[in-house]
Order: C-alpha cells, then structure tokens, then sequence
C-alpha cells in the first residue's frame, strides 16, 4: 500500500500530548438540561429559524433552515421544549454573542420519524447532495463549509482523487483517532457515498504515523477495496492543512486564490464521512459529534459524543476540571485554536477540541524581542512565504509591499511564531495586516461607489438638463409652427411684440445714459 | 480565575534568542583556545575585557535610548560582538584599541542604527574596520606562532602589555611580534618574489597555511560545523563562501602558481574560517532567503579573494563582509523563494 510521499516545506514538531486523552473509548457525554444552538456554526449565510418560543420539538427535527445556498440547517438535537431564541455567548475569539435557539430537553430523546435504511447507490448524486445538505452537515475538520457544496462536481472538472483527511496534526486532539478506530466501517461508507456523489477516480486516506491503531483498523476496513488507498504520513504539523496534504498525498499544489477542485482534488475529514454516512442510510442529521475534552486542567480528559449546543462547561465538568486552575480555555488545538472569553459558549459544529490548560502547560508568552531576521520562521513556513520580510512590513503597516510578498498566501498555522526566538507573535502581525487591508478594500469600495453615485447624479442632471431644453424646445417649435398656420393674426401678435421689445431697449439706453455710474458697472 | 484569551499559537519551541547567542559562544571557545595556544593568552585577557566593555557600552546605549537594561543586556549579542571582534585583534594589542573598537561597534555600528535587529552592518566588522584604517601599525602587529616565538609572554607579562604597554626585559613590541602569513605573502610578492620562493624561505608556513593560522582554523571550521550540525545556522553562506574563495583561488593558481598562493592557503589562512561561519553568518545583517545566502556568502568569497590579492590590505574578511551587507536587501528583494502554489518562473 505504499505509494511516493511528497513534502512541504517547513512545518514544526511540538509535543503531541495525544495519550492523555486517546486511551478510552468515546462515550456520550451527559444529556444536558439545556442547549444552546447558534445560528451560525458554518462558513455562509447564519440559518433562519423554523420554530418559535415555546414550541414542542422532535429529536432530529429541523429547527432552522439554510438560508441561501452556502449555509446550513439546523436539527434539535434532544426533544425539549424551545426556550429562547436571543443573542447568547457563543464561541467565537470576538467573545461576542450571537442568535441562538436555546432548547430546553425533556429527557425522553424521543425522535422524529426517520426515513428507513437507504441504499445510496439507488439514489441519483444531485438528491445525495440535498439530503446531505438538509441533514446540515458541515466541514467538521473545522473550518465548517457546507458538505453539499464539495460534493459536486462541477460539469467541467473530473474529480480525480478524493482525500479523506485523518491527518490530525494539531496536538492534543484526538476526536478523529478515536473515531477512526471506532467508526472505521461507517467512516468508510461515507466515504464510499462521497465517492459516489463526486464519481472519484480514487480515494486517499491519509493519517498520521502517531495513530498506529487508527491506521491498523482504517487498513482493515478498506481490504479489498478497489481505487481505494490509505497513506501513512511522518508526524508533523501543520500536515493536515487541506493544501498542505494534498501536496502530501498528491504531489499537486493547489493554486494560490485557488480551490483543490480545480485540480480535481476534493478533500474531506474523516468525521464528515461519518457524518454523511449517518444521514443516508440512517437518516441522522447533524446533531451530535465527536469533542477532545483535554488539557492539564482536565482529570479524566477523554473523548465524549456531544450533542451540539451543549456548554463547552458542563463537557469541562463531565471531565473533572480544575475551574480554579484553569488559565486558558482553547477551542481547536495549542496552535490553531482561539481561546474562549466564557466557559459558558456552546458545542458548535466546529468544535473538536475543548483544551483546558493551566499556566504551567502553557505560560504566558514573554515579551517580544526584535527580530534578529534569523530565518527560523522562513524554515518553519508552509507555505513558502518569508515571515520575517512579512512581519517588516506589517509593522512598518506598508500594505502594498506585504501583498507583494504574498500575505495572502499565509494560513495562519502559527509555525514562525511557535519558533520565533524573539517571541513576536508574527500570526498576530499578520491577521492584523490583513484585516487592514480588508478594511481598505471595503473603504475603497463605498468611496468607489460614492463616486459612481455622484457620477450618475451629475451625468442625470445635466440629462434632465438637456431633456427640459429640448421639450422646451419642442413647445416652442410646436407654439410656433401652430402660429404660422394661423398666420394673420400670429404675424400681427409678432409685430406688436417687437414694437414692445424695442420700446423697452431705448428705454433701458435712455436710463444708462443718464446714469454715468451705471455704465461703469456694465 | 479570569480566563487569559491570547491569540494562537498557544505555546512556543521555547528557544530564545539568548540560547542562540550562548551556543555561538560555545562554538566560538575551540578556535579561541588554539589562538591562545599559539598566539599567547592575549586573546583571552582582549575578550574578557572586550565583554566587560561591550556589556557596559551596551547598558549605555540602552539608557539613553530609554529602553529596558535586563533583557536586552541578557540576549547575549553584545557578547558575540565583543568576542568577534577581540578575538580579531593582535593578542598584544593596547587595551584602548580593544575599548574604541567595540565602544565603536556597540554605539555606532548597532545603536545608532537602531540596536539589535536594525544594524546593517555587522558591528564587530565595523569596529574591526575602523581600527584597521585609523591604526594600522598597531593592527598589524600580530604576534609569532608558538614554534617560533623567542620571548613567549606569561599571562602577567601579557597583562602588563596590554594595559601597561611595558613588555618585560625592555623588549620592543617588535621583538615580539611578526607579519601574518597573509601579510608576508603580500609584501614578499611586491618584491617580485615568486610564491614558491617565499614558501620555501619562511619559517612561517605551515603544510596548509601558516604555522598556527592552519589549526585556528581547523578549529574555528569545527565550531562552525557543529553550529551547523545543531541548525544554529544554515549552510547557504559558508559553503558558498569558501567554494567561492577556494574556487578564486584555484583558477588563479592554476593559471599561475608563482603569481598566485593556493586554494588551500587561503582556505587556512587570516579569518577564513572564522568569517565563513561566525562572521558572515551574522543573522541581522546577512541575507536572509536561502537562494540570497548562496549569493551573498558567494560574493563574501570573492571579494575576500580580491582584496588579499589585488587590495591594500593582507586578509579582506571584513571588508567583503561589509560590502556584502549593503548588497543584502537587494539580494533578498530579488530571490524571494517561490510561494507555495504559485506558478515556478
């Protein structure tokens, strides 16, 4: 099964702290009382909610449709009664709130009638592609763009090599082992349903030499099983970056401001499959998913099945944290992942990882130095770019150099800070360039359409200008023509005018003669 | 316990500007005990010396421009400094020389550029520079090597040199010193000696370069090698360095070996090696791209060449060094590395 592995440049090799939490099984985490359920847990639009305060509902009912076509719906994941829907806290690095469902559960689980078993090579891959999106499944790697949307194919591009990502390179997180190991037939029936709906020619799952006993069992599943391969990958991050593995398993880069279909690459994670896999043949929407509950902070850091929307607290309590050691909240991984301003935030779609920390693990960074331009973060970078000229222009805020130098290209993995022996938070440097720049752009564009209004209002009155001329003009030639026909007595009218007009001239010359300091103003 | 709400990455490699600092200075110890070995312990007294005022120019420095004294005074690249450029020096030079130069270093070539980070110029380079154009006597006066060293100095008698500027039993300071090598070779050549002749009737030629000179440099290669070994640097600009200047110096002996000493010899002779690991690979003021270093270390080489051979001055290490820092941000503008996912040109 060994096929040619490529590389990327760069990338680093922090601890892994995996075994803390990967050495039991995954259980659901306790039934909570009550869940809190943004709108918007997905890349696109936020959903629209379909029930109201004090509604009944059914496990697995739709509470919030997709609003548009880049976004998802939203599914009770318990019955209960609706409680609320206002602005709560949410998890998000702003620490602001945002709209939420808020279900109150009755504890009976009771479900909403569900279709029975399907056959998903019976069902046409545009209805697959409906189904998975009324299931409101998302990207559950963690960056949560809607599933449907990478399952189509397009009508121009093949797809040639579907990716099911296992990499999990981020430390400390380990949902996607243990559901490996778990759930390795249905994640493979997932795969088989994407492999369907997109008609890939092959299919790559790539994992991480750090997870043994999830390759062991992946490679079982997928025995026999023809177009379909399983790669083992060296450790290190941040390899399970979605451009970054494909060069991995590939060898292809995907062009920079471009997507891996355009290559006829799609690229999934493993808990997705296990997702779709769950709504085709089980008619399970999205409720529930696999949550890292870990950290120094945490006594019994493990893997729990969480509904969505319950409080990343009770998940921190289910696994004994110690709240008054507790220095740091993280969402995602010690490198990617933002930390939390309130415990009190829900499980969204996104969430793999719950980190708990105490300032021992990770400590407050030191203060930054400045940059001895020694390279470390130029070797570390994915991406090829040089964070060191980067960060220059950054904090010089030159932002038409620091595109020059590729700002855009940067993932934020957070390898130039990790090694930077200067301790500057070039990550942060970067997101606040880009932020500005953005920031621009958007000032550009109202003074772009500032402009065009102005334009249009000045180019209208001049039109209105022209157009009163003319219809003036118009009535008189019309005046005139009417008079002419009615001849006699339109001459005389004319003469009699005239005779007026030249009364008043040796009038108004009778006057300025007389008056001396009139003319001088003339 | 309010919850700390940092942006990512959480965590750091932990490896400090200070640990990079520590270990180039660790590196550095193999060459400087050969230099002691062979040359007196000078070296030592000028660098324990040159520390002490580096660190206090530096505490200067630092309080005038209003910033924080300890970690600053800690990153240890004031240290570096001083230990380059004093390990540069004659052994027996007076203790001002030592003091201007790295004052000169410190103030001028790192502080009123803007300190650690904002110096185009390599500092001790600068401060070498300057002394060697203003004192050129005193500059040149290197002592013998070991073998053939009639009055070797005790470490008392070096002190008293140095800061004293009496030299025991009424020695002359040039009873106890004698031109390097390279400055030998120099001379002798504008007397229209041929290279052979002047090999063959001094006694201060070794099998590599010159007595002494050849082992500093061994040793100064095998720092730098472990410096490589630990990634504390990287390989662009001393291969390209000594490729450059060993590959000068080939075409030139081969085209004419009376004319023109041997690759080897100036591979093993003056700062070679010195320079090629711990001089040119300055951080703050190399280039910084990888296809850059090749460039810039290349252009160190032959301007090394071209100074010892054709210039006004024995070794050209210093002034190649800095020629190249002001080539470094061109070089670097025009070898950016290509981004992922972009096209190759």
């Amino acid at each position: 099964m060994s096929a040619p592995l490529w590389t990327f440049n760069g990338g680093v090799h922090p601890p892994q702290h995996k075994s803390e939490s990967n050495r039991e099984a995954t259980r659901p985490a306790r039934l909570p009382k009550r869940l809190t359920l943004p709108l918007h847990q997905h890349i696109g639009e936020a959903a629209k909610p379909a029930v109201q305060i004090g509604d009944r509902v059914l496990k697995g009912q739709v509470i919030a449709h997709a609003h548009g076509y880049v976004s998802a719906a939203l599914h009770a994941p318990t019955s209960g009664t609706i409680n609320d829907i206002a602005d709560y806290p949410v998890a998000h690095p702003s620490g602001l709130s945002a709209p939420c469902i808020v279900l109150d559960s009755d504890g009976a689980e009771r479900w909403v009638e569900r279709p029975a078993g399907r056959d998903y090579t019976q069902i046409d891959p545009s209805h697959l592609r409906n189904m998975i999106r009324e299931a409101g499944i998302v990207g559950l790697g963690g960056a949560g763009f809607p599933s449907f949307i990478k399952l189509n194919p397009g009508t121009e591009k093949r797809i040639d090599t579907l990716i099911l990502n296992g990499v999990e390179c981020e430390p400390y997180i380990t949902c996607d082992d243990r559901l490996m190991c778990e759930r390795s037939q249905e994640i493979i029936n997932g795969l088989r349903i994407m492999r369907h709906a997109l008609h890939a020619r092959e299919c790559i799952i790539a994992i991480e030499d750090n997870k043994p006993e999830a390759y062991d069992i992946i490679c079982a599943a997928v025995a026999g099983e023809a177009g379909v391969r399983v790669a083992l990958l060296p450790t290190v991050y941040p390899q399970g970056s979605e451009k970054q593995l494909i060069k991995v398993v590939t060898g292809k880069e995907v062009p920079s401001n471009g997507l891996p279909i355009h290559i006829g690459i799609v690229m999934h994670n493993v808990g997705t499959a296990y997702a779709v896999y769950r709504a085709i043949e089980h008619g399970v929407p999205l409720i529930s998913r696999y949550v890292t509950v870990t950290g120094d902070a945490v006594k019994q850091p493990r893997n729990l099945e969480v509904l969505l929307g319950t409080s990343v607290l009770d998940l921190l309590q289910e696994c004994e944290v110690d709240l008054g050691a507790t220095d740091r909240v993280i969402i995602g991984g010690p490198m990617m992942g933002f930390a939390l301003h309130t415990v009190n935030a829900p499980v969204v779609k996104t969430v793999n990882c719950v980190l708990a920390t105490t300032a021992a693990a990770i400590p407050e960074a030191k203060p930054a130095m400045p940059c001895i331009r020694c390279g470390a973060c130029m070797d570390a970078c994915p991406a090829n770019l040089l964070p060191q000229q980067l960060y220059w222009f950054a904090h010089a805020k030159d932002f038409h150099r620091i595109q020059e130098y590729n700002l855009f290209d940067c993932i934020e993995c957070g390898c130039c800070s990790y090694v930077c022996p200067s301790y500057i938070p070039l990550v942060q440097y970067y997101r606040f360039a880009k932020a500005e720049i953005w920031a621009q752009e958007r000032d550009r564009e109202k003074a772009e359409l500032a402009r065009k209004r102005h334009d249009f209002r000045q180019l209208r009155q001049e039109r209105d200008k022209i157009e009163r001329a003319s219809r003036l003009h118009k009535k008189k030639s019309a005046l005139h023509s009417a008079e002419a026909a009615a001849d006699g007595p339109a001459s005389e009218k004319t003469e009699k005018k005239a005779a007026i007009l030249a009364a008043l001239e040796r009038a108004r010359a009778k006057r300025e003669g007389k008056d001396d300091s009139g003319a001088v103003g003339e | 316990m309010p919850l700390q709400t940092p942006s990512s990455p959480h965590g750091h490699a932990r490896i400090t500007v200070t640990h990079i600092m520590i270990r180039v200075a660790l590196a550095l110890l193999p060459g400087i005990a050969a230099c002691a070995w062979f040359f007196g312990p000078g070296v030592i007294i000028n660098i324990v010396f040159g520390i002490i005022v580096a660190l206090a120019g530096e505490a200067m420095m630092l309080k005038l421009r209003n910033r924080p004294l300890a970690p600053f005074l800690r990153d240890g690249s004031a240290m570096i400094t001083a230990m380059l450029l004093a390990v540069s020096l004659p052994p027996l030079s007076p203790w001002w020389l030592t003091m201007l130069g790295i004052l000169f270093a410190i103030v001028v070539g790192k502080h009123l550029f803007g300190g650690l980070g904002y110096n185009p110029f390599n500092p001790a380079m600068l401060g070498y520079v300057m002394l060697l154009i203003s004192f050129p006597r005193e500059m040149t006066a290197w002592s013998p090597p070991l073998s053939l060293n009639e009055h070797p100095l005790s470490w008392w008698d070096t002190l008293r040199a140095i800061f004293g500027g009496t030299l025991p039993g009424g020695l002359s300071l040039d009873a106890v010193s004698m031109a390097t090598p390279l400055d030998t070779v120099k001379t002798q050549l504008k007397l229209h000696h041929s290279v052979g002749q002047i090999i063959n009737n001094g006694s201060i030629f070794g099998s590599l370069g010159g007595k002494g000179w050849e082992v500093v440099n061994l040793t100064f290669l095998a720092g730098g090698l472990w410096m490589l070994s630990k990634r504390l640097i990287s390989w662009q600009i001393p291969v390209a360095m000594l490729a450059a200047l060993g590959a000068m110096a080939m075409f030139f002996y081969t085209v004419n070996p009376a004319l023109y000493v041997s690759p080897l010899f100036h591979l093993f002779s003056g700062a070679a090696m010195l320079g090629a690991f711990f001089i040119a690979t300055d951080p703050v003021t190399a280039s910084t791209t990888p296809r850059g270093r090749l460039y810039y270390g290349a252009g160190i080489g032959v301007l090394t060449y071209v100074i010892r051979t054709w210039g006004g001055y024995p070794d050209g290490v210093a002034f190649a060094v800095l020629l190249m820092n002001i080539a470094a941000p061109t070089i670097d503008y025009y070898t950016q590395p290509r981004v992922f996912g972009h096209r190759k040109d």
